[in-house]
């Protein structure tokens, strides 16, 4: 269905697309990486830096699209599992609020490598359900590992945007004899949605960010696959810059635009009050 | 001390619940260093990042386009590419292209060891978010108080100094504590340049003892810890740098 909000996004998207920013951006790191790639070669009789990085990327690009499954996956894990738990939050009953409470304020607070590690280690490598056996690779759980602290944070994300909704919402609900949950799902959440989606798309660059952390529990992700090209190389040190900053672009193409996107958005939400 | 030492390993035999670190001196000492490594490591990432965050905010009111932008491509790189990225790029890449130099022993290394490269590394992607919020906390300022300091004389480097940047850090105060747990939180990753802290130890620990859910436990209950005494910190200092008369979300 396109209504105008959609076709708006849509807009805004391929405007920003063609924003001069992103071109002047695009360009300089091409030409940044040509110009390094062109000065080091200079003077080596070896293979050159630019062909080599070329040879590897196929290769270290399959490992990107790896940490980018695990972005998106972890995250619709989290998503999920935090709104249930910042609903939990603002439950009535004592018990339920102080341990969702409880929950998030731990996930939050530790560090995501500790939690990668936890999940890694503690859950098993395969589970058996009557003869069902349901195999863990270990990607999945550093999945789960990553969902944990999104979860936390989603949490905080729906506490926050639902103590911004007015509290005339709440009384006029109320009046008009609306029980709690019905207030929750029909009234507030529907108009606390708009002013989540940047706090979320802002979660979800520091996860996408946050995925190479799987490579130093032994997941073939990009960072491993690029060292181990350079070890393939024979651990040339000419090769070193180039192939980590050809990483270092690879997600900043991918992170860039949505940083864009989302303070585009917060503008524009925020001239709608 | 060694009561309590002797309990744990009485826990040990009693229970099977390993906490190593306690009841042996070399796993003791060792988790110990790396406890006080996380501490000094994230210290001084805190002071570097927020120095740099008052540096960088300064450099982005500047006049001159071309700095203005050099700053937000600052801020764009380093907030999105990964840290950990970052660090191997600053450790491996980077380090390689400075001269050697003869170290203690007479090898010819970089003159900066991993500590250093990890401090370096956290310290720029910190700065990067903390110029944001600084920047956040200097719009708030109300411009008349800008204007007054220009109308009495003020240079725009001494109304930096003096008046906005005062205001602006009590301002930005709540961003900047969550900003800096974050940083705290993001110490781990020097595990990966092998610097000595609390998870590197850990790991040490846990390959040998075979103990990796107590540890894990461990680590978790300690840097919930370490990160509860900052936020503490930050509370009170929040409360001691108080204008009267000038509460923010009091």
């Amino acid at each position: 269905m396109l209504d105008a909000s959609k076709v708006k996004i849509a807009e805004d998207f391929s405007k920003m697309i063609s924003n001069k920013k992103i071109g002047v951006f695009l360009f300089l790191s091409i030409a940044l990486s040509i110009f390094c790639g062109e000065c080091i070669a200079a003077g080596s009789e070896k293979s050159g830096v630019m062909e080599t990085v070329l040879k590897w990327f196929p290769l270290i690009f399959t490992g990107f699209l790896l940490n980018l499954l695990v972005s998106v996956a972890s995250m619709t894990i989290g998503t999920i599992a935090g709104v249930f738990l910042g609903i939990t939050q603002m439950s009535q009953i004592w018990a339920f609020k102080k341990i969702a409470r409880l929950l998030t304020q731990f996930f939050r607070n530790s560090p995501w490598l500790v939690l990668v590690f936890y999940t890694i280690l503690v859950i098993p490598f395969e589970i058996k359900l009557f003869h069902y056996v349901v195999p863990f690779p270990s990607w999945i759980k550093a999945t789960i590992g990553l969902s944990l602290p999104v979860m936390a944070n989603m949490s905080e994300i729906v506490r926050g945007g639902v103590q911004s909704v007015p509290i005339g919402q709440w009384e006029s609900a109320e009046s008009l004899a609306f029980s709690r949950f019905k207030t929750m799902w029909l009234i507030i959440i529907p108009q606390c949605f708009k002013r989540m989606i940047p706090p979320w798309m802002n979660l979800y660059a520091i996860l996408t960010t946050a995925s190479p952390l799987i490579s130093l529990v032994g997941i073939n992700d990009a960072l491993t696959l690029t060292r181990a090209a350079l070890e393939a190389e024979g651990g040339r040190i000419d090769l070193l810059l180039p192939m980590y900053a050809s990483l270092l672009i690879m997600f900043f193409i991918y992170c860039y635009p949505i940083a864009v996107w989302t303070v585009r958005l917060e503008k524009r939400y925020a001239e709608k009050i | 001390m060694e009561a309590v030492w002797d309990w744990f390993l009485w826990l040990y035999k009693e229970y099977g619940i390993n906490l190593s670190v306690f009841y042996d001196s070399f796993d003791r000492k060792l988790f110990f260093r790396g406890f006080l490594n996380t501490i000094w490591i994230s210290a001084v990432c805190v002071i570097c990042s927020i120095i740099l965050g008052i540096i960088g905010a300064w450099v982005q009111g500047s006049k001159s386009r071309a700095i203005r932008q050099s700053v937000y491509w600052y801020i764009q790189f380093f907030r999105n590419t990964p840290p950990l990225i970052q660090l191997y790029f600053f450790y491996f890449a980077l380090s390689n292209l400075l001269p050697k130099i003869p170290n203690a022993d007479g090898v010819l290394a970089p003159p900066l060891s991993n500590f250093a490269w990890a401090v370096i590394s956290f310290s720029f992607f910190a700065a990067a978010f903390n110029v944001e919020i600084f920047r956040a906390g200097i719009e708030a300022v109300p411009f008349s108080t800008i204007e007054a300091a220009e109308s009495l004389g003020y240079s725009r480097l001494r109304s930096y100094l003096n008046i906005i940047l005062p205001l602006a850090f009590r301002i930005s105060l709540p961003a900047l504590n969550n900003n800096l747990v974050n940083l705290m939180k993001t110490t781990t990753l020097a595990y990966g340049i092998a610097v000595p802290e609390l998870m590197y130890v850990s790991a040490q620990i846990w390959s040998d003892q075979a103990n990796v859910r107590e540890m894990m436990n461990l680590l978790l209950i300690l840097y919930i810890g370490l990160v509860a005494v900052l936020i503490y910190g930050m509370d009170k200092l929040e409360i001691k740098l108080r204008i009267p008369g000038y509460n923010i979300g009091a």
